[in-house]
């Protein structure tokens, strides 16, 4: 097993010191701030986790805290979408690169659902404005019965437990499968360049 | 309520939303901003010079 993972990801795969001449673009740049802005959501979610709510709602530092995770989101979504853009445009799916196209995109989906249940959990005016206004659309799918918007508890859980999880799971294979295939080479590229 | 001292936002962000309209098609000005700013921040990053680039030889 060691041999198999070995040869299909070395480690100069894994860790590359070069990557090809075309990667030289700001449009390459949005994956990877789409995953510091990640980390900056989970790491401020940490925080906020460990104070609670009325901390957050009610001292200076708790509402600096809460701004950074929402700000954190705001720059996670816009550089998520910029990067999606991107590798549209080059049809990234190229060259056996479905499964780095599909992670990517089943990611981008848990983290929609990820930032809806962040905004049902607020524990504000505006968390059960949104809530109440969502549960017509879920329980006109049939999903409400599995999915409760109107259940804090159950938002909150899929928000700090599940759908992080999925997230940072999916993120990782999305990355893994980036060094794998190696970066997409641009549509006019002939030469099919692993990074 | 917005309170006048310390570091605030450097909008006032203490009303309500304003909407644009247009037939059915209803968005907020905020998120209309945020999008515009996306498809500038997409279009430059597409033609804008990146550091270094000339001094790269082909692919690697």
């Amino acid at each position: 097993m060691r041999r198999s993972v070995v040869s299909k990801l070395p480690p100069d795969k894994l860790l590359p010191d070069t990557q090809p001449a075309y990667v030289a673009s700001w449009i390459y740049v949005f994956g990877v701030t789409t995953m510091a802005a990640l980390a900056v959501v989970i790491a401020t979610g940490c925080i906020l986790a460990l104070a609670g709510p009325q901390w957050w709602h009610s001292s200076s530092l708790g509402h600096f805290v809460n701004s950074m995770h929402l700000w954190s989101v705001e720059i996670f979504f816009f550089a998520m979408v910029i990067h999606l853009w991107g590798k549209f445009s080059m049809a990234a799916w190229r060259g056996g690169r479905s499964l780095t196209w599909v992670t990517g995109a089943v990611t981008f989906l848990a983290s929609i659902l990820a930032g809806f249940t962040g905004y049902v959990s607020q524990t504000n005016f505006d968390s059960q404005w949104i809530a109440t206004q969502a549960k017509d659309g879920i329980n006109s799918t049939g999903g409400g019965a599995f999915f409760n918007v109107l259940n804090l508890g159950q938002m909150l859980m899929w928000h700090i437990v599940l759908l992080p999880l999925a997230a940072v799971v999916l993120t990782g294979l999305h990355v893994l499968m980036v060094r794998v295939k190696g970066v997409v080479p641009p549509i006019e590229e002939k030469a099919e360049v692993s990074a | 309520m917005a309170q006048s001292w310390g570091f605030g936002a450097l909008v006032n962000l203490d009303h309500y939303g304003h909407y644009l309209q247009w037939h059915f098609l209803s968005i907020s000005v905020s998120n209309l901003i945020v999008i515009i700013l996306m498809v500038a921040t997409f279009v430059v990053a597409l033609f804008a010079p990146f550091p270094g680039r000339r001094n790269r030889k082909g692919p690697q």
